[in-house]
C-alpha cells in the first residue's frame, strides 16, 4: 500500500441502526473534504452502508476504521469493516450478484466491489470477517493493487 | 441535531385525495424503513387509497436495503389495488444504483412530484 501515514483514522462502532446512519455521515464527509465528486462520494457512502449493514447484520456487529489516504499522485478513502462473527465459509458464494444465506438481494458485498477501486475480503468461519475497501479521488490504472 | 437518534421518527405521509405522498429526508433508518413499509400498507388497505408517490429528491443514497423496501412498498400496494410512483431520484443515486446492481424492475419512476401525480391522475375521457 503506497499511502502513508498522514490524517489520522477515525474508528467507528458498528452495533445498531442509528450506528449505520452515523458511519455513512462520516464517510459522506470524509469524501467531501478528500475531494471526492458528488457522484464518487454517492458511490463511497453506498458501499459503506452495504459493508457496514452486512457486518452489522451478519457479522454481529463490529467496527470500522476510516482513513485518508494519499500516494503522492491523489487522494483517497480506506474503509476497513471488521467483525468477529461466523464468516463467510464460501466466499466465491458470497460474492456472487444474488447469492444470500437470508432475506435479502445479494448485492451487498458484490456490488460494493463494483462501487470502489480496491477491494478485498478476509474471513474464517469461526473468527470473523474483515473487508477492505479503497476508492481514489480520481480511477488510477490497475497497476495499484493489494490492500493494506 | 441536539436529539440525535430519536426513537421512532415518523416519516411524513400526506393525504391528496385519493393519493399519499411520502416524503423521505435525509438519513433514513433501517427501522423507519420498516415502519414507513407496515404504515403505508395499513393506511392502503383501510381507505380508498389508489396511488402512493415516494418522493426521494432528498435522498442522498438508496442501497439494498433501502431498495428492496421501496419495491416491496410498491409490490404490497399493487396488491391492494394502489399504484406506486418513485419520484424525484437524484443523478449520483441512479448512477449508483446501476452500478450496484439493482436497477429495481417494476418499480414506476417519475422525474418530480408533479409528474408522479400527473401519471396517477386518472384521465379525462
Ligand atoms: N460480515 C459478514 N459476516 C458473515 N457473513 C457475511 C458477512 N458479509 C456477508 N456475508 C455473507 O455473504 C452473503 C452475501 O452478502 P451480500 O451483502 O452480498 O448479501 P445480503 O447481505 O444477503 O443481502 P443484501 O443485498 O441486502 O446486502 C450474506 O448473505 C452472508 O451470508
Ligand atoms: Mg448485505
Amino acid at each position: 500500500m503506497p499511502a502513508s501515514g498522514q490524517a489520522s483514522a477515525t474508528s467507528l462502532p458498528i452495533g445498531s441502526d442509528a450506528d449505520l446512519a452515523w458511519v455513512r455521515q462520516q464517510v459522506r464527509q470524509c469524501a467531501a473534504q478528500l475531494g471526492f465528486g458528488l457522484v464518487q462520494q454517492t458511490k463511497v457512502v453506498t458501499a459503506a452502508s452495504e459493508l457496514a449493514r452486512n457486518t452489522l447484520v451478519h457479522g454481529g456487529g463490529g467496527r470500522v476504521e476510516i482513513t485518508p489516504l494519499d500516494d503522492g499522485r491523489t487522494r483517497g478513502l480506506r474503509m476497513r469493516f471488521t467483525d468477529e462473527g461466523p464468516g463467510i465459509r464460501d466466499l466465491d458464494l458470497a460474492m456472487t450478484d444474488g447469492w444470500t444465506s437470508g432475506g435479502g438481494l445479494g448485492l451487498g458485498l458484490s456490488g460494493a466491489k463494483r462501487l470502489v477501486h480496491e477491494f478485498a475480503v478476509d474471513t474464517e468461519p469461526g473468527r470473523g470477517t474483515t473487508v477492505t475497501a479503497v476508492a481514489w479521488v480520481t480511477p488510477v490504472p490497475s497497476s495499484r493493487t493489494g490492500v493494506g | 441535531m441536539s436529539q440525535p437518534f430519536p426513537a421512532s421518527p415518523q416519516v411524513p405521509v400526506l393525504a391528496l385525495g385519493d393519493i399519499l405522498l411520502v416524503t423521505l429526508q435525509g438519513e433514513l433508518h433501517d427501522g423507519m424503513a420498516e415502519q414507513l413499509q407496515q404504515d403505508l400498507t395499513h393506511r392502503i388497505a383501510a381507505s380508498s387509497v389508489t396511488g402512493v408517490v415516494i418522493d426521494i429528491s432528498g435522498v442522498e443514497i438508496v442501497d439494498s436495503f433501502l431498495g428492496r423496501v421501496l419495491a416491496e412498498i410498491a409490490s404490497t400496494a399493487g396488491l391492494l389495488a394502489a399504484r406506486t410512483v418513485l419520484a424525484g431520484m437524484r443523478p449520483a443515486v441512479a448512477i449508483t444504483l446501476v452500478e450496484l446492481g439493482l436497477t429495481l424492475p417494476g418499480l414506476v419512476t417519475a422525474l418530480d412530484v408533479d409528474r408522479a401525480m400527473e401519471l396517477l391522475s386518472p384521465r379525462e375521457a
